[in-house]
């Protein structure tokens, strides 16, 4: 029962690994720092499936009924125990 | 008053006895009050040093009289540890997670650093470690044996409120005590207490902090009699218990009295603190009322918080009855004298103003447009009075402060309760009116929900320049016309305006000059009246259409559909049989018929339009057509006359045979159903049972009966086809003024099935739902089917079933306004701190909420209809443009 890519339900939206570079764009765009971004856990299944790690910055592209496209951005981090 | 003080920052802990002491101006020792002279007892409750109470007295403390002097605590020795309810659950946590006898946390070194790791990880990013402590507790309650001085562990047993027991061994707090202090500071991080702030031993009492007495007054009845507050009696009995158990313990009691003691104490210290623990009889006073302790004072919609602190009661406010005034502009809002002549606004006296200050002085409190106060610069506030006036006035000097009266023309916020949206609270221009009620344009009802059947509203003054400013540009009325819940107009005609308007643009309906005239003289008018469209016989008529166009702004191009468009086949436009393509060009209406699609609260296309087109002056050109519409719909509807009686219910005798007969077919029908039903013919539909299917076709039959019975109606009173427009039902109806098909059809046709719940009536004696019918009868009459119409008048059992279904209907509105209304705190709560920056990012606090506010980055009320570009209405504007040159 292991062969469900979550990734690839049409209902579960882009989840994207970011690179530094990008990041670092990203936070001067804002002019912000990463721990205000918004979280999403390791455990997160999308995350697990796309092997995102502690403090990588994961952009998320979704369907959005007042934009057609919307774009956010997690900062993922480590909730998990033992 | 002192000056507000800016909060640099807020620490949350817990104070420690040793602090409790510091703070307190004098121990407690004497459950006593006052001596027989009336004279408060040093060390007891009513201590001088506590604060003072009494008007005249100074504070020992302080040297403050009663009202500056904010009161001060003092302490009692508590003869034994207690327990803190509040703390309860917290201390089982800490118990079960510590050593019972070195106190360590229950993690071996490595686990403990991986958590504390983590840990402060999470805080970095400020992100919530409230689960890793979740964790801690759950890894730790694991250990069997601790890693450090490896001793056995035993199971503790949380009894509610206060009891901890371990190993059937009751543990008494001092016990609890003793073991939270040999817990390192270390370890207490990781349990989610703030290492700095707080000591897990001070969660057991062993010192009580006596509130000031300006916390708990005592009130001097008339009779002379002191009646004490809540909190001082519940002292009282802490104070006695306390001693009792002290006297006890010194003469050497046995064990078994010292625990009965100790627990009494327990159960008033918690009583104290919260008198609503679950599983602790609440304390009462001597006349059975439960006590209000210290959390029921902070508690619920009228504690402390949520009473006092987020709500306040203001001044500068009234509150009254409210009334219609069509002849008010949107913008305006009645206000009786009475109320005008009481409230007051601060002008400031300047060269320029003085005169005319000076005159509303003379004039006095009593003549309207008056001052009732002065405030000179060095804060003396004088009242003016009718005899005085003259002699203030000529002693006024620049920089004084007049206080005068409320007159036409001032801003004002104007509120009706609920306040669910921004459009709750209006700003509005006083007009100064006789009589006792606000009165407002009914245009403005929709925003604020309101009629006029004893609803009262709200009605404040800004008191500063600045709050006028923004009440001006941001709150007003035609600010508000556009709702940022759908981008479209909440403002528009309603009931009399939307009938008035549809009478008067009506094909055919036509008017001589003069009557034109008498229909535009309360609007404004700028445009020159056009070449009459009628002339018939050499007497010249202007169509309806035309004296509508009179109040249309010029540049303003619209095409809708009216609410009467059935939409058949193709659309065919400006040759339309039924008038419902509404056209307007350059602001004269070409054809088409105005109704509630155009003018309408919630719809109005013209509102919307105007708005649109006009930039600038949009929303005060919208308000100016508002107004005209209102005044001329109100005309017209008064010219061509317009009422309602029992009569325009009246069908033929015809239609009311043809009535009954449906409906007595459709009772053949479902008697033909049962009897299928009862000899085991009828099929169930799909995923049906057979009640189910047969309910359902019932069902089915009896709404298409009364379907048809309201078609026929409908028919007979002119609705369908050429409308009969001398029928004020069928106007009201079509215009979308007010009323329905299916109101017509219950009134002339048939009132249909009641329901509870969805289904048939089916509840009442065994098997039947009145004694009238047989046990076990399925028929449509026995089950709630009301085959006659409100004109005819209902059956005693129709009539009964009939108030069945309209109760379901109240219980239904008012379980749920109770339950949206808590949803809508929980969603306020939730999003009150959230801000749009000017990077277009949402924020709460720091953290970013969304990267665009809405996704979009559009602002829903500058939206068409929540869409960011209307794409159809940009292209048809501009060929408009190019076909015109």
């Amino acid at each position: 029962m292991k062969n469900l890519n979550v990734i690839k339900h049409e209902m579960v939206p882009e989840h994207f690994i970011m690179s530094d570079e990008e990041v670092h764009e990203l936070l001067a765009r804002y002019s912000i720092e990463l721990k205000q971004l918004p979280k999403i856990s390791v455990t997160d299944p999308a995350c697990k499936e796309i092997a995102a790690k502690k403090d990588n910055v994961i952009r998320i592209k979704r369907r959005s009924l007042t934009a057609d496209e919307a774009v956010s951005y997690r900062l993922v981090i480590d909730t998990k125990m033992g | 008053m002192s000056s507000p003080k800016r909060i640099g920052k807020i620490k949350f802990g817990l104070l420690s006895p040793k602090e409790y002491r510091k703070m307190s101006v004098t121990k407690v020792i004497t459950a006593d009050t006052y001596d027989d002279d009336g004279f408060p007892i040093e060390m007891g409750l009513m201590d001088p040093r506590l604060g003072v109470i009494d008007p005249g007295l100074r504070c020992k403390t302080c040297a403050q009289r009663a009202g500056e002097c904010p009161g001060h605590f003092g302490h009692i020795e508590l003869a034994a540890p207690v327990v803190h309810v509040g703390f309860a659950k917290l201390i089982r946590k800490i118990l079960r997670a510590t050593c019972r006898r070195c106190g360590h946390l229950l993690l071996d070194e490595m686990q403990q650093h991986e958590f504390l790791l983590k840990m402060h990880e999470l805080k970095d990013k400020s992100y919530s470690t409230e689960e890793i402590v979740k964790n801690v507790i759950k890894e730790a309650r694991k250990a069997i044996t601790c890693p450090y001085c490896a001793e056995q562990q035993k199971e503790i047993k949380y009894e509610k409120p206060t009891r901890y027991v371990e190993d059937s061994h009751k543990l008494m707090p001092a016990d609890i005590r003793d073991r939270f202090e040999r817990i390192p500071d270390s370890d207490i991080e990781l349990l989610g207490l703030d290492a700095t702030n707080v000591r897990p031993e001070w969660m057991i009492l062993t010192v009580l902090p006596v509130p000031p007495v300006t916390t708990r007054p005592s009130i001097t009845l008339e009779n002379g009699q002191r009646s004490e507050d809540d909190l001082t009696h519940k002292l009282v009995d802490i104070i006695r218990i306390n001693q009792r158990f002290q006297e006890n313990r010194e003469a050497g009691a046995p064990q078994l009295i010292i625990e009965d003691l100790w627990e009494l104490l327990q159960y008033h210290i918690t009583t104290f603190l919260d008198n609503e623990v679950s599983g602790v009889p609440p304390a009462r006073h001597r006349s059975g009322r439960p006590l209000k302790t210290l959390s029921q004072r902070l508690k619920g919609k009228d504690g402390r918080f949520r009473g006092s602190l987020s709500g306040k009661r203001v001044n500068f406010s009234a509150r009254t009855v409210i009334s219609p005034d069509p002849n008010l502009s949107v913008n305006e809002v009645g206000v009786p004298e009475a109320i005008a002549r009481e409230m007051t606004v601060p002008i400031i006296v300047t060269p320029r103003n003085m005169g005319a200050l000076q005159e509303y002085i003379k004039r006095g409190p009593l003549n309207h447009p008056g001052a009732n106060y002065i405030k000179r610069p060095d804060g003396r506030r004088v009242k003016i009075t009718d005899k005085n006036g003259d002699e203030i006035a000529e002693t006024v000097e620049n920089a004084w402060v007049v206080e005068r009266q409320l007159k036409d023309g001032d801003i004002v916020l104007f509120n009706r309760q609920p306040s669910l949206h921004r459009m709750s609270i209006m700003a509005h221009r006083v007009k100064v009116m006789p009589f006792k009620t606000f009165r407002l344009n009914p245009a403005v009802c929709p925003p604020y929900n309101a009629d006029f059947d004893g609803d009262e509203m709200n009605l404040h003054v800004p008191q500063t320049e600045e709050a006028r400013a923004e009440a001006r540009i941001l709150m007003q009325v035609e600010q508000n016309i556009l709702s940022p819940r759908f981008g479209g107009p909440i403002i528009g005609g309603i009931h009399d305006h939307i009938s008035g308007l549809f009478l008067l643009t009506q094909k055919g309906s036509k008017f001589t000059k003069s009557e034109v005239y008498e229909l535009l003289k309360k609007c404004t008018v700028e445009k020159p009246l056009p070449e009459p469209a009628i002339i018939e016989e050499d007497v010249a008529f202007y169509s309806g259409k035309q004296v509508f166009s009179q109040i249309l702004p010029e540049q303003l191009n619209l095409t809708l559909k009216a609410k009467k468009c059935v939409m058949h086949g193709v659309c065919l436009k400006t040759e339309c049989e039924i008038d419902a393509y509404v056209k307007i060009e350059a602001g004269n209406l070409i054809c088409g018929i105005i109704d509630e699609k155009s003018i309408g609260a919630f719809s109005g296309a013209i509102l919307d339009g105007i708005i649109r087109e006009y930039h600038d002056t949009g929303f005060t050109e919208a308000s100016r057509f508002l107004d005209n519409a209102t005044k001329l719909a109100i005309r017209s509807i008064m010219k061509f006359g317009f009422s309602f009686g029992i009569d325009d219910e009246d069908v033929s005798q015809q239609a009311q045979l043809e009535i009954e007969e449906i409906i007595e077919k459709a009772e053949e029908r479902v008697e033909a159903l049962i009897n299928a039903y009862e000899f085991g013919e009828l099929e169930s539909m799909p995923g049906r049972t057979l009640n189910e299917t047969l309910e359902m076709k019932i069902m089915q039959e009896l709404g298409r009966a009364r379907d048809k019975a309201g078609e026929i109606a409908g028919k007979n009173l002119g609705f369908a086809g050429e409308l009969a427009l001398d029928n004020s039902a069928v106007v009201m109806a079509v215009s979308g003024a007010r009323g329905s098909m299916l109101n017509l059809t219950q009134m002339a046709g048939s009132v249909g099935q009641q329901s509870v719940r969805g289904e048939r009536i089916s509840r009442g004696y065994y098997d039947r739902t009145l004694p009238h019918f047989r046990k076990g009868d399925l028929g449509a009459d026995a089950r709630g089917f009301v085959r006659s119409s409100y004109k005819k008048g209902l059956t005693p059992t129709e009539f009964f079933f009939h108030a069945i279904g309209g109760r379901e209907g109240l219980v239904d509105t008012a379980v749920r306004t109770s339950q949206s209304g808590y949803l809508q705190r929980r969603l306020i709560n939730a999003l009150q701190d959230l801000e749009v920056q000017y990077d277009g990012t949402v924020r709460s606090g720091e953290k970013v909420v969304q990267f665009v506010y809405g996704e979009d980055g559009i602002d829903p009320t500058k939206s068409d209809y929540g869409k960011s570009v209307n794409v159809q209405k940009i292209v048809q504007s501009v060929i408009e443009k190019h076909r015109s040159g």
